[in-house]
């Protein structure tokens, strides 16, 4: 008996906004001139931050942090989909999108700067805590959304992770979860090319990262990260059809990690200038900006308010993180348990009294 | 009242949990239509649907961060992980993110959920299907950590745990889910988490344990008392947060102690016991305290581990030790 095809695959790639600035109107979301306008000026405030939080690492005023610079355009136009309902877990690098969520940004200054405060998300903001542990993520956030499919609401669930999760246990079995309950749940994975000194070949033989998708049975795309209207149309269509009962989507957003790893990675060690000139020419904003000048919605005035303002709304989060009292050595021991145990309260009041000993 | 088995017993208390509040779900490997591996779901599936009786893929990872996923949601998600040894595939998830995400966000998430695990030896079973890691929760700051050593305390502390806002890993002795019987009532009732309780009273010596062993440590308390030394059997429930009090109170009393677990013994929770002695009565002590414990090997295959497993002669010696120090 000949051999047939039991099944056949192919991984769609998506751009729409080249890094010339032209871009292919049938396919671009239909976004108002307002919309976009939004869209740049939340693009411009997150490169703004990630440039203040290097000074101010470099500084001594923060701890270690992760930069965006880069890949604004993944995480910003991805959480541009959201709905308020929806729901949002991030890994370590996007507060491009939890700023568009709404996230105050002196939070994310004071988690850097080693205060746990900065993770309280604010009642009403759906969004996880900033997750460190590669890739653990994506089990969680699939079962938000399989507490959202049992409880008949209508909303879906965007989980970041980056390439580096790909080869992890969780994103396997995450993914794995997602296919079987047809879960209401799009990852949306930042493939920045870097997991610290790894590059993308050590990390997959696979030629994309969005085909492992296929192995779950559920929709992979690639798209260009730096493509604003790219990572919008794939998301808010992988959103759309999550929450219409649709299932996973999995988005592999190509884009650069132009910075080290963190403030305390030094990429020149691992890799040369001139890959890293190649991905700057290819740039989120400028050919955003390219683009938006091609329809009038951008001229110099308007470039330099929007970063003046930008630059002034980043400086205000740096005083008001800057000004909030340091927590206090009770605040470890307050939310281990929902009430303290006895065992807890004796250790606390032992380092309350100012000996450190239990006794 | 009815006679119920510890198996018995906690399927009541899943179906009185999940009747009176539709929250509540159970997941995990085989827990649908097969009833969990030792059938401590059996039934539930007919009851309460597919949406509430969950088969999952076999993914101890995956039960798990869902099910934190869940609980963050507002769902009262209980997974099962099927043996002790599958726990450490989800280890990750549950020191990382269930213990920790109260904290993390400052309040704003809570993770309820009872992530219930057969444990222990004693049943013959294959390599990974009897060991005791209870230590290894108990070391991770926001976990409770309950151990059930009858049918009675395995429903009301199932129904306490169900109930409690943070994760509880709900331990259930292998051994003893079926050679025990007693009556249980009908209604619901709850025993509060981090109480132990007196199963009998003494003087001259407190014996600690929980789970199987308690049954064990009773074993050597009987024999003991033949020879007119009374025991005074401390069955500790909950193994976190632990009650110091109920432990110093005992061995206050009776001024010798001698703690009782099947896990290794190096760094296992007697060692957590004794230091807490050490710390709050050792002027009270008339003997060093002695642990009765699994050895710092592998959990070996059943032709073995009636050796490795603490037993009652074990224990009476560790007694005839502390009474004549």
């Amino acid at each position: 008996m000949p051999k047939t095809v039991a099944k056949d695959f192919r991984i769609e790639w998506l751009q729409i906004l080249d890094e010339h600035g032209n871009c292919d109107q049938s396919l671009r979301p239909p976004l108002p001139d307002e919309q976009i306008r939004v869209l740049y000026e939340n693009l411009v405030f997150a490169r703004a931050f990630d440039e203040k939080a290097f000074k101010l690492q470099r500084e001594g005023r923060l701890g270690t942090y992760a930069s965006i610079f880069g890949q604004e355009a993944a995480q910003v136009a991805s959480a541009f989909a959201l709905q308020p309902d929806d729901w949002m877990f991030p890994s370590f690098r996007e507060p491009g999108a939890s700023f568009v969520r709404g996230l105050p940004p002196q939070m994310i200054f004071q988690y850097w700067a080693g205060d746990e405060r900065g993770s309280k998300i604010p009642e009403g903001q759906n969004d996880f805590p900033i997750t460190i542990p590669v890739g653990t993520q994506i089990p969680i956030g699939a079962g938000a959304a399989w507490g959202a499919k049992l409880r008949g609401d209508k909303i879906a669930v965007l989980v970041y992770l980056g390439d580096g999760a790909t080869s992890k246990g969780d994103f396997h079995e995450g993914f794995n979860l997602a296919g079987v309950f047809s879960l209401p749940v799009v990852f949306f994975c930042q493939n920045n090319q870097w997991a610290i000194s790894v590059p993308l070949k050590r990390q997959t033989a696979a030629h994309t990262l969005a085909q492992k998708a296929i192995a779950y049975d559920f929709p992979g795309i690639q798209v260009d990260g730096n493509d604003v209207f790219a990572v919008y149309k794939a998301t808010h269509e992988a959103l759309a059809r999550a929450r219409s009962g649709g299932g996973p989507t999995f988005i592999e957003a190509v884009t650069f990690r132009i910075g080290d790893h963190t403030t305390a990675d030094d990429a020149s060690r691992y890799r040369s200038k001139e890959i890293v000139e190649e991905w700057k020419r290819k740039d989120p904003i400028h050919r955003l900006i390219r683009y938006m000048i091609s329809q009038g919605l951008w001229n110099e005035d308007y470039g330099q308010q929007t970063l003046a303002n930008a630059r002034e709304r980043v400086e205000a989060a740096v005083k008001e993180f800057e000004a909030v009292a340091p927590p206090k050595a009770k605040d470890m021991f307050r939310f281990t348990f929902a009430e303290m145990t006895e065992e807890l309260r004796e250790q606390m009041e032992a380092l309350l009294r100012g000996n450190g000993r239990v006794h | 009242m009815a006679k119920l088995t510890v198996v018995e017993a906690i399927n009541q208390a899943l179906r009185q949990a999940m009747t009176r509040d539709d929250r509540v779900i159970v997941l995990g490997e085989d827990v649908g239509k097969n009833g969990g591996v030792f059938r401590v779901t059996q039934g539930l599936l007919d009851q309460f649907g597919e949406n509430r009786v969950i088969d999952t893929p076999l993914s101890e990872s995956a039960i798990i961060g869902a099910s934190i996923g869940l609980a963050v949601y507002g769902l009262r998600p209980i997974p099962e992980l099927q043996f002790e040894g599958f726990a450490f595939g989800a280890m990750e998830q549950l020191v990382a993110h269930a213990s920790r995400i109260r904290n993390r966000s400052r309040g704003r998430y809570q993770c309820p959920m009872v992530v219930r695990i057969p444990y222990g030896g004693g049943i013959h079973a294959p390599e990974h299907h009897s060991e005791s890691n209870e230590a290894y929760f108990v070391h991770t700051p926001g976990l409770k950590v309950v151990v059930p050593s009858t049918p009675y305390e395995a429903k009301g502390l199932l129904l306490a745990a169900i109930q409690d806002p943070d994760p509880v890993i709900f331990m259930e002795p292998k051994k003893i889910y079926r050679s025990v019987r007693e009556e249980v009532p009908e209604e619901e009732y709850t025993i509060p988490l981090g109480e132990a309780r007196v199963v009998m009273e003494g003087d001259n010596v407190s014996l600690i344990a929980w789970g199987a062993m308690l049954h064990v440590a009773l074993e050597g308390a009987r024999l003991m008392a033949d020879r007119g030394i009374n025991c005074e059997v401390l069955d500790l429930r909950t193994l976190s947060p632990l009650d110091t009090d109920a432990i110093i109170e005992s061995v206050r009393k009776t001024h010798r102690a001698v703690i009782v677990h099947e896990a290794q013994r190096s760094c296992g929770l007697a060692a957590e016991i004794a230091a807490r002695i050490n710390e709050k009565a050792l002027l009270d002590l008339e003997a060093p305290v002695q642990r009765v414990t699994g050895f710092d090997t592998v959990m070996p295959l059943p032709k073995l581990e009636k050796q490795y497993l603490p037993d009652a002669r074990r224990v009476a010696d560790a007694i005839d030790q502390v009474m004549s120090a």
